[in-house]
């Protein structure tokens, strides 16, 4: 489904992410962790077509990707941001977030898209017509979700969708996620620095470091220790440590 | 459900329809508004004098224009309760027209002034490149010209006047509108929800107009709300020194200009305008300040 | 005992009347590691605050009794609380880009610490900034002490704070948050440096995180907070070991690299837990 090929970004003579190359077979979940300044955000980025100075090859079911990217590439391709604070318009309302997509994309029958929307997500009826500041974390991630699927895609690329959220509101959106992944066999590439959290929904894992990919394992392998690479290896370390408690 | 509007529908917790949770949201501002007592009494004082200005031909005691040569400079008293000028005519009805002049020449300047800066600003901020950088360079332009110059000008070109003055005004105020909305348009196109509209595959003229636009009105509204006193003033000013409105036109700044010569002894006659440009600025002063408080973003 | 509060209450004012935010919070700090763990809403942070006095102006504050040190903080005048503030006890935030003033070198703000409590020298001050960065394990103390706190990393930055609030010697240290901006390795390290200099210090510390296995490895006991209240208070070895249903909810419901689970058990939260 999804194919990138010796990826490089480069921000003002730096590479950001210096040939970077995986693959994500239709209705799987690759998993990209790393820390910060890894590159792990920015590959994402260039592939849902935010940033468009990249070189190398990337495909999305079979077509190559340009940096023009049209509105048929949107309807395909969607994102669900980090922060759930910074991802919804302040001064729409949760019906007008959900409409845009739609209304952008001429698709009829708002309304009943919009209430099945809301009930996927398993938001309440009446947080349709509020502000996102009425909202709290979890359900303006919520309404981040369904927003991404309302034009349907195949593919979503999730950047650190739970790391703003509190531990017990991850969980529940986590679950959606898998959820939702089995409903509507969605595609998957998520990016985290979260060990445990992309290996409980990713089984393909791949590491970055410093712009590159370092090492590309199953979650399995990473669970039991059966790593090449040293940064993975301190990676799992640090997460581990504190899993003894 | 009946949907009367009333102080529980309005607040509610949760709307049901678009309408109302766009109402609600402005009825919670205006209370946010109402708890500043200043902010409330510039509004009171300008609303006054929007009242006073449609209505002057019906309050104002005489025509503004009819002289009467026996009782020039006449003392404040019952039937003249303001004074008459050099000329005999009452000055309660020349502040009331002339409120009428003042006000329309500010309405006119910032109908054309705020959409033209907005339009500009959205523009370049959102594109930047070489977009940005013209519009930049024709904002510094404008910018750059001393108002004052530039009235002299058009007088020199056409008659000086009221549609002059307007013009003048005009061409020198929306500079700052551009660099504010560019200023709050930069901002805000790097955030994660413009983001998401981009990818929605939206034109950028929509994501322009109906994303970013909107966001930017409410520090342009407190903008023009504190402008308006500057405005006033250069109004005045160019009234004073016979630039804009011309004699007999009833213009507060005109009225200090002609009647300067008797402020020792007749002071009512030029000092009652002057009080009134005074209180007209200071009253947008306030409601600018309590619009700010209420609709900046980064007080909230 | 450092620090003694009891029956602690913060509340805000709301169109609704008083919106609690902490409720009846009692907990004793001796010379040793307190871990405050709660969601965003629990009232950690305001908890930390009011012993500091430092809460919003619109909140009101009562208590039982609040001390530190002996020093009844509910009846202290301000200028009391500004002794106790920085002197006594030192406050590091979340993120020491916003913490740190953005126009000064990170040693010329340790160095003005160093002299709002002590009467030294310019110089003086400045060779001790040197010797605290130091002590927070940089390696290169003059570089740092000369850069700008947009030219230093997060995890370097969070040490520069943590310098500035060793600089006059207090006997508690509250950390709210200090890592979560942090990355995994960054976080590690911090705490061990905090951890280290504590002990050697004999300092009290109370670190405020949402991270339940970090604080339980870092501290000697863990109060965790809901919806203003401590739901439970133990010893951090006996944290598999908890009883409240709402602890035991926050350690199942995460992932982990060791125990994988198919699903992610979602907390129920009881209404009964709010009372």
């Amino acid at each position: 489904m999804i194919s990138v090929q010796d990826l490089r970004v480069t921000f003002n003579g730096i590479d950001a992410v210096s040939g970077v190359t995986f693959a994500v077979a239709e209705g799987a979940s690759f998993g990209i962790v790393g820390e910060s300044g890894s590159g792990k955000s920015t590959v994402l980025r260039a592939l849902v077509g935010l940033n468009n100075d990249w070189t190398g090859r990337m495909t999305i079911a079979g077509r190559a990707l340009s940096p023009k990217r049209g509105r048929d590439f949107f309807r395909r391709v969607q994102m669900v941001f980090q922060d759930p604070y910074g991802s919804l318009h302040p001064r729409q309302t949760i019906d007008r977030a959900l409409s845009e997509p739609l209304l952008v994309h001429g698709i009829p029958d708002i309304d009943r898209r919009i209430r099945l929307a809301l009930s996927e997500v398993a938001l309440p009826a009446t947080a349709r017509f509020r502000y996102p500041h009425q909202l709290s974390g979890g359900q303006r991630q919520r309404v981040a979700i369904a927003r991404a699927l309302m034009c349907e895609p195949e593919v979503l690329l999730l950047d650190e969708p739970t790391s703003a959220l509190d531990v017990s509101v991850q969980a529940e959106v986590l679950n959606l996620l898998a959820d939702l992944q089995d409903r509507r066999k969605l595609t998957y590439v998520m990016v985290s620095h979260n060990l445990a959290v992309v290996a409980h929904l990713c089984p393909t894992i791949g590491v970055m470091q410093a712009g590159e990919m370092v090492e590309m394992l199953s979650a399995e392998d990473l669970r039991s220790g059966h790593i090449r690479h040293k940064h993975t290896a301190d990676l799992r370390r640090l997460s581990t440590e504190l899993e003894e408690a | 459900m009946s949907g009367a509007v009333n102080r529980e529908w309005l607040l509610t917790d949760a709307p049901t329809s678009r309408a109302q949770a766009a109402w609600g949201r402005r009825y919670r501002l205006w209370l946010d508004f109402r708890a500043n007592r200043l902010a409330m009494a510039g509004l009171i004082v300008v609303l006054a004098l929007v009242v006073c200005a449609v209505l002057a031909p019906w309050l104002a005691p005489y025509d503004p224009s009819s002289q009467d040569l026996t009782n020039r400079l006449g003392v404040p008293q019952p039937g003249h309760w303001l004074g008459t000028d050099e000329l005999g005519r009452d000055v309660l009805s020349r502040l009331l027209f002339g409120a009428r002049v003042t006000l329309g020449m500010v309405l006119a300047v910032v109908i054309t002034v705020a959409p033209l800066g907005l339009a500009i600003g959205c523009i370049a901020g959102y594109f930047g490149g070489w977009i940005d950088t013209a519009l930049m360079r024709i904002t510094d332009v404008f910018l750059a010209f001393p108002r004052l110059i530039l009235a002299l000008a058009f007088v020199a070109a056409i008659r000086p006047g009221i549609p002059s003055a307007i013009l003048a005004i005009a061409l020198t105020t929306w500079p700052p509108y551009a660099r504010l909305a560019r200023a709050e348009t930069l901002g805000f196109r790097n955030t994660d929800f413009i983001a998401a509209v981009r990818l929605t595959g939206a034109s950028s003229s929509r994501i322009i107009l109906r994303h970013i636009a909107p966001l930017c009105v409410g520090s342009l509204i407190v903008r023009v709300t504190l402008d308006m006193s500057s405005i006033i003033l250069f109004a005045a000013s160019l009234g004073f020194l016979g630039m804009g409105a011309q004699p007999p036109s009833p213009e507060w700044g005109t009225m200090i200009a002609t009647a300067r010569r008797f402020f020792l002894d007749q002071w009512w006659v030029p000092l009652v305008p002057g009080v009134a440009i005074f209180v007209a600025s200071l009253a947008f002063n306030l409601l600018g300040d309590g619009l700010r408080d209420v609709l900046d973003p980064k007080q909230r | 005992m450092l620090v003694e509060i009891d029956n602690l209450n913060v509340a805000f004012p709301s169109p609704q009347g008083l919106a609690p935010a902490v409720r009846g919070v009692s907990l004793r700090l001796g010379a040793e590691k307190l871990g405050i763990v709660g969601e965003s809403g629990s009232g950690k942070s305001l908890t930390a605050r009011a012993l500091l006095r430092l809460l919003p102006k619109a909140a009101v504050m009562t208590a039982d009794r609040m001390t530190f040190d002996g020093i009844d903080i509910l009846a202290a005048k301000e200028r009391h609380m500004r002794e106790i503030r920085g002197k006594r006890a030192g406050l590091i935030l979340q993120d020491p880009k916003y913490a740190l003033n953005p126009i000064m070198t990170a040693g010329s703000q340790i160095a003005e610490a160093v002299r709002l409590h002590k009467k030294t020298s310019r110089r003086e001050a400045v060779q001790a900034a040197i010797d605290l960065l130091a002590q927070v394990q940089i390696r290169d103390p003059h570089r740092v002490a000369n850069a700008y706190p947009h030219e230093l990393s997060g995890g370097m930055g969070q040490r520069v704070m943590i310098a500035m609030m060793l600089a006059p010697n207090p006997e508690l240290l509250i950390a709210d948050e200090p890592t979560s901006a942090l990355d995994a390795s960054v976080q590690a390290e911090i705490l061990r440096l905090m951890e280290d200099l504590v002990s050697r210090r004999g300092m009290g510390l109370m670190l405020i995180s949402h991270d339940l296995p970090l604080v339980s490895h870092f501290c000697d006991r863990v109060a965790v907070m809901y919806a203003g209240r401590i739901v439970e208070n133990l010893a951090a070895g006996e944290l598999p070991r908890a009883q409240h249903p709402y602890t035991r909810g926050l350690l199942e419901c995460l992932p982990t690299l060791s125990h994988p689970k198919a699903r992610l058990p979602v907390m129920s939260r009881d209404p009964a837990w709010l009372t």
